[in-house]
């Protein structure tokens, strides 16, 4: 297991999120997280990078380990993780620097100097993000003159610069058409093969298509984890009966 | 809290078409055994010009559904009552065609010598039928349980469909002018049998449906 979580709650202030939350992530896999709003999706998935931390009187209680080593012991080194744990968030967050710039960023910043290492790294990483074709003749240009999705897959490409093990997704396509969105998904399934996924979406069609396995959470609670062919065909649970049916309100 | 879907409204709708469709493919079965017991022709005419109908409704229910799975991509139960209803319409228009070829020998039948008495057949139809009917319940209630004794019921009927045609082997051992009657009456015998494993295919669907696990082609359906 690549992610493995047990009992862990999490506490904005004296308010309770998350409430006991236990699940494995396989490597080399994508799990999706699917619930309604407010159910605690997102705060998990942050959990797991430790990007929660920047929030004032914010806390988790239990254990998260990645490859066998609890991410909130003492000494952990945030930012080594997070380079480990790379995440793309919903609305597309370029800086407002040249494409090149934004996919060097995270290089720079851990003291790559070297310009061939940087123009390798910076094509593998647009490559792999299938941005490549669309932006080699213009590396220099703005990654504000891209288009949403192009932007989404220039953050792809940027958390990949880095080479992380695993990629978060927070609702990754929310803000896309659906063109753009069927890149994205087609993007994830090739990132599998060398990357461990987990993905929020608010679109159940999208978790179907994109995941191994697939968690529903209700309530700051995971109500069901099981392969996505069980959750969407025949789920054990009612209330994930009810909620990939559109049931509840 | 619970919200009326659309899904639902469409669910009912398909289910109701789905019932008149199984409602006269049940009376094409009982008219053709009519027909055939009591050598009946108007009955078994009408069971003819009957089929279009459960022909047209297999076509509506086939695009009630291909419109829902395009709008609203159904999944956990609904996705198994859409699967179920597209492996169980074709299976009662089958049910239907047979109860039709049933008719068409009986009709052919009424220009040869008759054959008395016509043993094993009258139960294997009643059988048959039992079956269909059964189906038909256990789709309705969501009785999987009901399901699994129909299927097993089909073991008995493959029986008598056995014994019905030995019995119309000595008719024709015997005087070989009953040879084109017993071989028309060992086809109908085939076609209640073959009524039969509608009816079992349409069970092991219900199963499905009801507790998402497949189990045609196993060799205990318990």
């Amino acid at each position: 297991m690549k992610i493995h979580v047990r009992d862990f709650d999490f506490y904005y202030g004296d308010t309770k999120v998350l409430h006991g939350i236990n699940l494995d992530v396989p490597e080399r896999q994508v799990t999706a997280l699917i619930g309604p709003s407010g159910c605690g999706k997102s705060t998990f998935i942050r959990s797991i990078n430790r990007m929660n931390d920047v929030i004032p009187e914010a806390r988790g209680e239990g254990l998260i380990e990645v490859d066998g080593k609890n991410i909130y012991a003492p000494g952990t080194d945030v930012v080594a993780l997070r380079r480990r744990v790379g995440m793309v968030f919903q609305k597309s967050n370029p800086f407002p620097k040249s494409i090149f710039d934004n996919v060097a960023y995270g290089l720079r910043i851990g003291g790559v100097r070297n310009k061939r290492e940087l123009a390798d790294t910076v094509e593998r990483s647009l490559q792999r993000a299938a941005l490549w074709k669309e932006v080699k003749d213009r590396l220099h240009d703005s990654a504000m003159a891209l288009s949403g999705g192009q932007q989404q897959r220039l953050c792809i490409a940027r958390a990949l610069a880095v080479d992380p093990e695993i990629l978060l997704m927070d609702e990754p396509a929310s803000a896309l058409d659906p063109i753009a969105t069927t890149k994205i998904e087609e993007l994830i399934s090739e990132l599998k093969e060398s990357y461990t996924i987990v993905i929020v979406t608010h679109n159940m069609q999208q978790a179907a298509r994109v995941s191994d396995r697939t968690a529903f959470f209700m309530m700051g609670r995971l109500v069901e984890y099981d392969d996505t062919n069980t959750i969407f065909i025949n789920p054990k649970e009612k209330m994930t009966e009810d909620y990939v049916t559109g049931r509840f309100g | 809290m619970h919200v009326q879907r659309h899904f639902d409204r469409d669910i009912e709708e398909i289910k109701a078409v789905l019932l008149r469709m199984g409602a006269m493919v049940e009376e094409a079965m009982q008219q053709s055994i009519r027909a055939l017991l009591d050598g009946d022709l108007a009955v078994a005419e009408q069971v003819i010009a009957n089929d279009d109908r459960i022909d047209q409704m297999e076509i509506q229910i086939d695009q009630h559904v291909i419109e829902l799975i395009a709008k609203m991509q159904p999944a956990a139960g609904d996705l198994r009552f859409v699967a179920t209803v597209m492996k169980i319409t074709p299976e009662l228009e089958r049910i239907a065609d047979l109860a039709q070829d049933v008719c068409e020998r009986v009709i052919e039948l009424s220009h040869e010598p008759a054959i008395k008495p016509m043993t094993y057949l009258p139960r294997l139809a009643e059988d048959a039928q039992k079956m269909v009917r059964d189906a038909l319940d256990a789709f309705v209630r969501g009785d999987a349980e009901l399901a699994r004794k129909v299927i097993r019921n089909d073991d008995v009927v493959d029986q008598l469909t056995e014994e019905s045609f030995r019995a119309l082997l000595t008719y024709m051992l015997e005087n070989p002018r009953n040879i084109s009657p017993a071989i028309r009456l060992t086809f109908i015998g085939k076609y209640f049998e073959r009524m039969a494993d509608g009816a079992t295919n349409i069970c092991e669907m219900v199963v499905y449906l009801v507790e998402g696990r497949m189990i045609k082609h196993s060799a205990d359906p318990s």
